[in-house]
């Protein structure tokens, strides 16, 4: 046997930064995305719908809109979110994308981080920019409308993080949809009591610097926990497939 | 005699209830090509899995390098490359774009060299269609030109031959014996009848299993 005089490759030492691997997965997700725009539109499109539902099904009388408008956009903004998550790893689970994510040498966590963070610019952020209209829509004043959007801007991405966690535990699962608002929605009633609160310390005219800050603190703690949470529930549903 | 890249020790596992296989032990050699048999349902996805560290349900031991993988999870990921049978193509990219961002997270590879790996595959001319509009045997070779790039030192490829034409099979043969030459490890599973001098098989099913 000439087994001695064989070459050996040698061992890779050095790869690719973690931030140029985060760079790479949220640039292929927008993407994707924009390949397919008709799935950018649906969760705006049915926050536009849901709200509109609101003064024909109950009332659309001003005082009424006024008073619920912002626990409406709240709901409204939720719910699409809701309806996206199912889409964030069921794509790349389907096609095997999610398997090579995984076996990246980068540490999972940041690579779900840039996942979930693709998600929310594409559709957290288009919610937030559409609720000054909506907003006119139910008759807010300007500062409300302000403090709404300001809420939404700090709280879409805490309901993006919380949602991935959902989204990646019920991966394994043929009907993902009921389960994963079951689990995922007593998780997103604290963000929106202090998120509608916010707004309604507002309308009364109160300092709304604090109630700011714990939707921050919300955000700083679902950025940290959340993609552990979400990396490791991947691990699972990969291991099971 | 060369170290082994990769160690399995009494490897174990089971799956809905049933055992797939036990006290299974091999050693990957560099320049080695490693061929997993067996027939369906006998485990050789399953193991290909365990030993790309997707599947974490198994018990016994695996050595990268003589120490224990799991302590040293990102040299192992760094050094090897899984190609399933669901190889990470996205429909809605051109074989390019999804070239480029297979191999981003891993090394950065200039476009031209991986346009020249897509010609290398047959896929000259099609480098900027969407993949959705290529067959299944072009999807194939989108994620087998990665074969062409990569400078891992193990390759664990499942089911390679699938939707792959007669052509495409002989000259993927000629590349993994050529990385083997080359001193690269390959693991594969198949029910082509791939022949290799000095190839090492790990025959699964019906509980029996042999080196060599």
């Amino acid at each position: 046997m000439n087994a001695d005089v064989r070459p050996v490759l040698k061992l890779r030492d050095d790869t690719v930064g973690v931030l140029a691997a985060m760079r790479g997965v949220f640039a292929r997700d927008l993407k994707v995305a924009f390949r397919q725009r008709q799935d950018l539109l649906n969760p705006l499109l049915f926050f536009v719908m849901v709200v509109t539902l609101f003064p024909l099904g109950v009332s659309p009388e001003v005082s009424f809109l006024r008073e619920a408008g912002a626990g409406i956009l709240w709901v409204a903004a939720l719910l699409s979110v809701l309806l996206s998550l199912d889409h964030l790893f069921r794509h790349d689970f389907d096609d095997g994308t999610l398997e090579q994510l995984v076996l990246q040498p980068q540490p999972l966590f940041l690579l779900v981080l840039a996942k979930t963070m693709a998600h929310w610019v594409l559709t957290g952020l288009p919610l937030v920019i559409l609720t000054p209209v909506l907003g006119v829509m139910v008759h807010l004043d300007g500062n409300s409308i302000g403090v709404l959007c300001l809420t939404l801007l700090i709280g879409t991405p805490v309901l993006s993080l919380i949602g991935s966690i959902g989204a990646a535990l019920t991966l394994g699962l043929r009907s993902a949809g009921v389960l994963l608002s079951l689990l995922i929605i007593p998780l997103y009633i604290p963000v929106l009591i202090f998120g509608t609160g916010t707004v309604a310390a507002a309308a009364e005219g109160a300092q709304v610097g604090a109630y700011v800050a714990l939707m921050g603190a919300f955000l700083v703690l679902a950025l940290t926990l959340a993609p552990f949470a979400s990396a490791a529930a991947l691990r699972i549903s990969l291991s099971n497939g | 005699m060369s170290e082994p890249l990769l160690q399995a020790v009494d490897l174990q596992c089971e799956r809905d209830e049933r055992i797939l296989f036990r006290d299974l032990s091999f050693s990957i050699l560099p320049g080695t090509v490693t061929r997993v048999e067996g027939p369906n349902g006998s485990g050789k996805t399953t193991l290909l899995r365990m030993l790309a560290g997707l599947n974490d349900a198994w018990s016994g031991e695996l050595l990268w390098c003589g120490k224990r993988r799991s302590a040293q999870r990102e040299e192992f990921l760094r050094n090897t490359l899984y190609l399933g049978h669901r190889p990470g193509i996205k429909p809605l990219l051109t074989p390019m774009e999804n070239l480029r961002a297979l191999t981003s997270g891993r090394c950065a590879v200039p476009d031209p060299v991986l346009r020249q790996a897509l010609e290398g595959t047959g896929l000259a001319g099609f480098q900027d269609v969407p993949c959705r509009k290529l067959s299944a045997g072009q999807q194939r070779r989108v994620a087998l030109a990665r074969l062409l790039i990569a400078d891992e030192p193990l390759w664990l490829l499942d089911e390679v031959f699938t939707a792959i034409d007669a052509d495409g099979v002989s000259a993927i043969e000629t590349l993994l014996q050529q990385r083997a030459a080359e001193g690269g490890a390959v693991v594969v599973t198949t029910h082509h009848d791939l022949r290799m001098p000095g190839m090492q098989r790990i025959v699964l099913g019906g509980g029996s299993s042999d080196e060599r």
